[in-house]
């Protein structure tokens, strides 16, 4: 019991929105939700959710960069191709048996994180910051855009994976787990549904806990005030390129499981509608605080969707006037504000006042 | 040993010669007051000695050791720490937090609450410890940046005009903890506009003026040097210039 308590401890912080038992029997009750829902749904459907579901771990890595570092990145969606791309290249090259796929999907978040390395060193160790960042790390998105965009030839190939320009890669197998009597196919239905929904729980746990530790102090001291942050004895470059790595990563896995779901990428995922988005999801939530995100994200998603699926033309809008009306109205997050609104009456610390809507 | 050198200190911004060959040397214990009219270079000599700026030429040593091409935050790391001139606070985090994020590397998980605490009390922001560090009035931002700074235990603690809009009774009782903390054994290196805090604290005083060490000596010294009054305000004594630069204070109880 007291490991436990000090577990849920270490879950809470300055930094998260959300504590107290209340919080965490919500939680449970959602999460409790999130895995009856199968039950009451048809697979095609499940499928669909496990759709947005695979976006939320970018968000979440932005909301990381973002929303606690203070760096406005575009590249989130380059690492999503990279990796969308290598998890091709190797599930294309040597097949699904022997649990091989999930191999290939530590190897292409592995890949993402070692180029979001190589960029962030460059990047924080330049000490470029501010909108520099935002128009450097767009540049390197379209860029790969551009490149994968003329691989249409036959010399284009990485072994057995044809790069295929404009019409993308695909054909590769689905995330496949071994099990004694037959692997199973983890096709976009309930299976696959519960494996996400499981890593979803495991990095916003894990992400909770990274923010109100010491490294998420620093992190959230860096936003508030770099050239003091330094003053206090931090290398902030360090903490710059870590969270920009792990950002990165779970940007990779987001396009590790985008690829194996669809079994297709190409690269208008790195182009600049899918670069944008993702700012869309996370300030429209409430980038400084990962519930809040999280939430956003499979709401406007949802939204998006909707608005396509019913046929208008102008979901792309709807997402620009979403944007335009969170940075004037609530420029903390839409969801963030009414996650405040609601636990104002609940909280004895509410009248100690928020953060100014900067 | 000193615990400061710098030694033939030069920096220039394109055609201006900012810092001129400036010798200083701070003794470890003391507490040494930087001054000068507008423009002299003391701010530019802070940055030099922090490591925000590298120097043209010459050499900074910091207890002997040469520091002149370290980081500013391997600096800190040995022992140095600021209080900059605007807070240099985290607005939007709450008091309590400002105050971890600085300690959380120099004391014990099992005591830093208590640390806190105990330096909460010091800075009397106790009772201020839930509210944000934005929200504080302005002296209590000085205060709890001074105290931010402090907590990293420094050998030396490097003031940039410490007592900038503050109340006489603040800046009078922020003289009160300069003094306690050098009483403690920390050496303090302050740039200061305000006379009175001056005379109240300082044991050496430099004056710069045009990027040069002007003079130097103990506070009397200064005060009774007529050049150093010559180039604050003409032919004023100096009696009257640290009488005037007293009232000059922004936001002071005069302003």
């Amino acid at each position: 019991m007291n490991a436990l308590s000090r577990f849920f401890r270490r879950l809470e912080g300055p930094q998260t929105l959300g504590r107290g038992p209340g919080f965490w029997i919500g939680f449970l009750v959602v999460l409790a939700g999130a895995c009856a829902y199968p039950l009451f749904s048809d697979g095609y459907t499940v499928g669909n959710t496990v759709y947005f579901f695979t976006w939320i771990f970018m968000a979440l890595g932005l909301s990381l960069i973002w929303g606690y570092g203070g760096a406005l990145s575009f590249g989130q969606t380059a690492f999503f191709g990279i990796a969308g791309y290598s998890y091709g290249i190797l599930t294309i090259n040597f097949g699904a048996a022997y649990g091989f796929t999930f191999v290939a999907l530590l190897f292409a978040v592995a890949i993402a994180a070692l180029f979001a390395a190589l960029l962030g060193y460059f990047l924080f160790f330049g000490r470029i910051s501010g909108v520099f960042l935002g128009i450097v790390t767009l540049s390197v998105t379209l860029v790969l855009e551009r490149f994968m965009a003329q691989t249409a030839g036959p010399e284009w190939k990485i072994g057995a994976a044809r790069l295929n320009g404009f019409n993308g890669m695909s054909n590769m197998p689905p995330l496949t787990l071994p099990w004694p009597g037959g692997d199973i196919v983890l096709f976009p239905d309930v299976q696959l549904y519960y494996v996400v929904l499981g890593m979803l729980v495991l990095v916003y746990l894990g992400l909770r806990i990274l923010v109100n530790s010491s490294f998420g102090n620093v992190l959230v001291a860096i936003r508030e005030n770099p050239e003091r942050a330094e003053m206090l004895g931090y290398d902030i470059r360090k903490y710059q390129l870590g969270t920009f790595v792990i950002g990165a990563a779970l940007a990779g896995l987001s396009g590790v499981l985008y690829t194996s779901w669809g079994q297709y990428i190409t690269p208008s995922s790195m182009g600049m509608t899918a670069a944008a988005l993702p700012i869309v999801w996370v300030a429209v939530g409430g980038r400084s605080d990962l519930t809040t995100t999280l939430v956003g994200t499979i709401t406007v998603l949802a939204v998006f969707q909707a608005l396509t699926i019913h046929g208008s033309q102008y979901a792309l809008v709807v997402m620009g006037v979403l944007l335009v009306l969170t940075v004037l109205l609530a420029p903390r997050g839409l969801i963030y504000a009414l996650a405040r609104l609601i636990a104002r009456p609940f909280s004895s610390r509410a009248s100690n006042g928020q953060p100014g809507d900067a | 040993m000193p615990m400061l050198e710098t030694k033939g200190l030069n920096k220039r911004f394109g055609g201006l010669h900012v810092t001129n060959n400036v010798d200083l040397t701070l003794q470890a214990g003391e507490v040494h007051c930087l001054i000068g009219p507008n423009g002299a270079g003391k701010s530019t000599l802070f940055r030099l000695i922090l490591g925000e700026h590298l120097p043209s030429s010459g050499a900074i040593l910091f207890g002997g050791e040469d520091i002149t091409s370290l980081k500013p935050f391997q600096r800190i790391r040995r022992g140095m720490s600021v209080k900059f001139q605007v807070p240099g606070i985290f607005k939007a985090l709450s008091v309590r937090q400002n105050l971890e994020i600085a300690m959380q590397h120099h004391y014990d998980p099992a005591v830093l609450g208590e640390e806190i605490d105990r330096l909460l009390a010091f800075l009397n922001l106790t009772a201020d410890a839930g509210r944000l560090a934005g929200n504080l009035s302005h002296g209590q931002k000085q205060w709890l940046e001074i105290g931010m700074a402090i907590s990293l235990k420094p050998r030396l603690l490097l003031l940039d005009e410490p007592t900038a809009g503050m109340s006489p009774e603040e800046t009078h009782a922020t003289g009160e903890m300069v003094k306690r903390l050098n009483a403690q054994g920390m050496t303090v290196l302050a740039v200061e506009h305000d006379m009175a805090f001056v005379r109240q604290v300082a044991q050496q005083v430099t004056v710069l003026h045009l990027g040069k060490v002007f003079a130097q000596g103990s506070i009397d010294e200064i005060v009774a040097n007529e050049e150093v009054a010559a180039i604050y305000l003409g032919q004023t004594t100096a009696h009257e210039t640290a009488h005037e630069a007293g009232h000059q204070q922004p936001g002071g109880a005069h302003a």
